[in-house]
């Protein structure tokens, strides 16, 4: 069960602050912290706390820590809540749990798994590092072995 | 490509078949997927947009189908037909407002559609009339099994399949029911349904309602979690909540029908001899009417006008539609003239 984003109770009203277009923000609450959202000054809403310059450092960091394969920030998934590639699940595993217990109330999957599954692991991991060879192959400017790779990735995809 | 075709006909879901069809309008899954080995859609480069476009769209269509698909690129169409799609619920308004390589491919029943680039690469989408969300969970598990062995899709052994937002992670599953409750409303009763439903996300939301705003007494149930449950839990969760739900719309109904049917007369031929005869009507008021005349149909208070014909024109008069079918663009004066106009001619031949 999903737990309120303010106390430890259950979160019994959803409620989607509309932002602007398509821009709006999700809040999880209880009945009593609802109340006190809901009736809250608009300017009491974003009260900052006040942090700690250790705080402020260590949330600095955190914030700017990026994904080794996207590029991603933490700071980025706080501002679009998206995630920028499949590996952020790994590299942000220790921030994401929490938010996906919030959500779900659970941090494991059940349910379908893909029927090829190990097979298309290791093609998982193949693809992603020709990808990047790719990349920089087109980086270095060496289109004759850009191709080659491009070849190799065409292949694999085709299965 | 020219989609003018479509709007003289209605999509599969809103045939207005079904089981409990009186009261359920239709029954939809998605499935959100990506691919394993580029960024998210929102992070990938415009290059490699296009490369996932069309090594996507080269895989769905040639997929073995008993309906073929047809591919549709949103980045080509003209504003009003990504509208047109928008509303018969082809594609969400994020594909058609996005920018950038990007497509749908839906059969000709427009029982299946798969957006491509959406928040998610893939977005599965099967659609059915009336409440049935095992069929719907059966086609839509066979159509992911048969693109799962043409793309190598992201996946994690404790997340599961993962996806742009935590809030899809794990089986990528929405269920959706949307629901017509007029009787729940008019008896005030939808403050009791609401608390019966903590368990589940209630997402109220019109048939269409522009913006978020529901309109016609039409409601749509989902299901929030993905992660954690199996999928035919979550929707036999869900069809444990629906269930519910008609219960107290079909009390509500019988109670009005024994204690106001006079009054409910009084509504429902008002509701029709006002879609009859007005000459202005605007989008909502148009939904609210007809919500009504559905209604008096079901409770057989009406009997000169089809379920078909409510349904149509439930789709009929959205913007995009009725400008395709009075052939032109529109502002808001006009087109609620243009609306009224064109209900009068569709219901002219009924009592």
């Amino acid at each position: 069960m999903r737990k309120c984003n303010r106390c430890h109770k259950q979160a019994t009203l959803h409620i989607t602050e509309i932002l602007g277009e398509d821009q709006f923000e999700e809040h999880h609450l209880c009945e009593q912290c609802a109340h006190e959202y809901l009736y809250e000054s608009p300017m009491g809403k974003k009260s900052p706390s006040p942090a700690t310059t250790d705080d402020d450092e260590e949330t600095a960091e955190l914030n700017t820590r990026e994904c080794p394969h996207c590029g991603l920030r933490l700071i980025d998934f706080r501002k679009s809540t998206r995630l920028g590639c499949p590996h952020d699940y790994e590299v942000f595993a220790e921030e994401l749990n929490p938010l996906l217990e919030n959500l779900h109330g659970e941090t494991r999957h059940c349910g379908k798994t893909p029927r090829r599954l190990p097979q298309a692991r290791q093609q998982q991991s193949e693809l992603a590092r020709l990808r990047r060879q790719l990349q920089s192959a087109v980086l270095q400017e060496a289109y004759e072995e850009a191709a080659r790779i491009r070849d190799q990735i065409r292949q694999l995809e085709g299965l | 490509m020219n989609l003018d075709a479509l709007t003289s006909t209605t999509g599969e879901w809103l045939r207005g078949t079904g089981p409990e069809s009186d009261i359920v309008i239709s029954t939809r899954i998605r499935l959100a997927r990506n691919l394993a080995s580029f960024p998210f859609t929102h992070r990938a480069t415009p290059q490699q947009r296009a490369e996932i476009e069309s090594l996507l769209r080269d895989r769905i269509t040639r997929l073995d189908l008993p309906h073929p698909l047809r591919y549709v690129s949103v980045a080509a169409l003209a504003p009003l037909d990504r509208q047109l799609l928008v509303e018969r619920q082809l594609i969400s308004r994020e594909l058609a407002n996005g920018e950038g390589p990007r497509g749908v491919a839906f059969d000709d029943r427009e029982a299946v559609s798969i957006m491509v680039n959406e928040e998610d690469q893939l977005r599965l989408q099967v659609m059915r009339s009336g409440l049935a969300l095992e069929q719907a969970w059966h086609e839509i598990d066979h159509l992911d099994d048969l693109l799962e062995a043409k793309v190598c899709y992201a996946w994690h052994e404790q997340y599961g399949y993962l996806t742009a937002c935590p809030t899809n992670v794990g089986t990528g599953l929405r269920a959706s029911v949307m629901l017509h409750l007029p009787a729940i409303g008019l008896t005030r009763q939808f403050e009791k349904v609401l608390r019966s439903l903590q368990k589940i996300n209630l997402v109220v939301r019109g048939l269409y309602g522009e913006g978020s705003r529901a309109s016609g007494d039409f409601f749509q149930v989902s299901n929030q979690i993905t992660l954690g449950r199996s999928e035919t839990t979550v929707l036999s969760e869900l069809q444990g909540v629906v269930s519910k739900i008609l219960s107290y719309e079909r009390n509500a109904r019988a109670a009005l029908m024994a204690e106001k049917r006079m009054e409910l007369q009084d509504r429902v031929s008002r509701a029709l001899g006002a879609l009859q005869h007005a000459t202005m009507m605007t989008s909502d008021e148009t939904m609210e009417l007809l919500s009504s005349v559905r209604l008096g149909i079901n409770l057989g208070l009406l009997d000169d006008i089809s379920m078909d014909a409510v349904n149509e024109l439930f789709v009929q008069t959205q913007p995009s539609h009725l400008q395709k079918l009075v052939g032109g663009p529109l502002d808001g004066e006009e087109r609620n003239a243009a609306r009224a106009r064109y209900l009068r001619t569709r219901l002219r031949h009924t009592a």
